[in-house]
């Protein structure tokens, strides 16, 4: 049930394998209540996240983007959060200057046994793209809906 | 025009030891300019050189790479030579650069507009006037109005390295205040205004690629991003969405490599003003890590690398 009152906005996450979905994991098991606007995308690894996969993300309609990955230092893979890093930096440019609000997006580093902490930046993260409400589309083109027998990619389990 | 001449003389003289030499001729009307592919003592006698002929020939670099090039090479361009040999795109040995010093490139869009379009018939370039003849009417405009976004914030009109070197050209055509630019268009407006500008320029691009393949940068040819993934990274509609999508590929990929030359926006049919993308990421790319592209041979590029601590990078609440 959405904790926060009013109308579910899209909100798309992608998360490291090795820290952050583990976090979120963690979160789940102490039965943290979170809101449900957040979908989900799990990736090896932050230095995975082509920052063209969230101004894909964006374009088709999502309203906020969360990126979040394991601590600077503590990277499954030694290095790919730091490459990340200043990539995610640079995309804050890009959408600003295409018209996507800054404040859309955010990317941040939660651990495997930071429940807790995950639960306040999902919760933080969700107040925060509600105060901004829905994203500006394209006035000709709506948002994209998918048809998941067309992208050939069966459901998990 | 007797730096040209001066010019055809140094070119001759290497071409025996060169499979071809880059310059420029005089294009369809006196306002345009095309390459120029010297291979011959013959061609020289087209060769031309001065604020009319603007393309970055630089961009062929990369495709020639394995042969013995010359080029005629400004400043602007030679930062392209640089970021291209950063990236072990092209080998300095093969590469022979002629200098020349650049006093400013025309923006031929600009100057078409101001004469709203009509057949040029003649065009002479004074100290700071730009005469345009349309048929019976003459145009006097002030070069200073008319360049390239690049020249008013040339970091050096000689090139930064060269093997034969026309005698320094004084003087720069960019005599005053920076005319504003799309980008600080841009900065004047809201996000939804900027999200409905582009919506508006891409609802009028044809969606043609000049402006991918005319960088200099974008060297993958058939494996580009856009044409050649699945599923596909853009699709077929033609809707502003998936343009604008092609336009985020391009300023992504050439972040922190792109020198700002301009070639993506001239070459650009429908005169979108998609330089402004590129300028944002390299202004906070300045910022974040003091860099700019094609400055130094030996330095990475910002985003092939990391450090540790990023000093100028703060953290921040999810609030
Ligand atoms: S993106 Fe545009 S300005 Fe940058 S290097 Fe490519 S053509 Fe030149
Ligand atoms: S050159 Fe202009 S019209 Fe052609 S694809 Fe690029 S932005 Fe669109």
């Amino acid at each position: 049930m959405p904790v926060l009152e009013g109308k579910e906005l899209r909100i798309v996450g992608f998360l490291c394998n090795w820290c952050s979905y583990g976090g979120a994991d963690t979160a789940g098991v102490g039965r943290f209540a979170q809101p449900t606007d957040l979908r989900i995308i799990k990736l090896p690894c932050t230095g995975r996240v082509n920052p063209l996969f969230v101004v894909r993300a964006f374009l088709n309609g999502a309203d906020g983007v969360l990126v979040s990955g394991c601590h600077p230092g503590d990277c499954h893979y030694t290095a790919g959060n730091f490459y990340a890093r200043r990539r995610l930096e640079i995309l804050r440019e890009l959408l600003d200057v295409m018209g996507i609000q800054q404040e859309r997006f955010h990317y941040t580093w939660v651990s495997a046994s930071e429940g807790q902490k995950w639960k306040q930046v999902v919760s933080d993260f969700t107040a925060r793209i509600h105060d901004l409400g829905p994203a500006a589309a394209f006035s000709g083109c709506p948002a994209v809906p998918i048809d998941m027998d067309e992208t050939g990619i069966k459901a998990a389990g | 025009m007797a730096h040209t001449q001066e010019l055809r003389t140094l070119i001759a003289r290497e071409l025996p030891n060169l499979d071809l030499v880059l310059a420029w001729t005089g294009g369809f009307d006196p306002l345009s300019s095309t390459p120029l592919f010297i291979t011959t003592e013959a061609d020289l006698d087209r060769l031309a050189v001065g604020p009319m002929h603007v393309q970055n020939l630089a961009a062929y670099l990369p495709s020639l790479k394995g042969r013995k090039v010359g080029i005629v090479t400004r400043g602007c361009d030679s930062r392209t030579i640089t970021e291209l040999l950063q990236e072990n795109l092209i080998n300095r040995d093969e590469v022979v650069i002629f200098g020349i010093g650049c006093t400013g490139a025309v923006n031929i869009r600009k100057v078409r507009t101001a004469v709203n379009g009509a057949p040029v018939t003649d065009v002479e370039i004074g100290d700071d006037v730009l005469t345009v003849t349309t048929g019976e009417e003459t145009h006097a405009l002030r070069l200073q109005d008319v360049l390239m976004d690049k020249c008013y914030t040339c970091a050096g009109q000689a090139p930064r390295m060269h093997d034969h070197m026309v005698s320094e050209r004084s003087g720069c055509l960019a005599t005053g205040e920076t005319p504003p630019s799309s980008l600080d268009l841009l900065e004047g407006m809201d996000a939804r205004e900027r999200f409905a500008f582009w919506e508006g320029h891409m609802d009028r691009c044809i969606r043609c690629y000049a402006c991918r393949n005319a960088c200099p940068l974008c060297v993958c040819k058939d494996s580009c991003v856009a044409q050649s993934r699945d599923p596909h990274w853009v699709d077929q509609s033609d809707t502003p969405r998936e343009k604008l999508m092609f336009q985020a590929i391009h300023a992504l990929h050439t972040a922190g490599r792109c020198t700002e030359c301009g070639e993506c926006e001239r070459a650009c049919p429908m005169g979108i003003p998609i330089l402004a993308m590129k300028q944002a990421l390299n202004r906070r790319i300045k910022h974040l890590f003091d860099y700019e592209a094609g400055m130094d041979q030996e330095s990475t590029p910002p985003l092939f690398m990391f450090r540790q601590q990023e000093e100028t990078i703060k953290e921040r609440d999810a609030r």
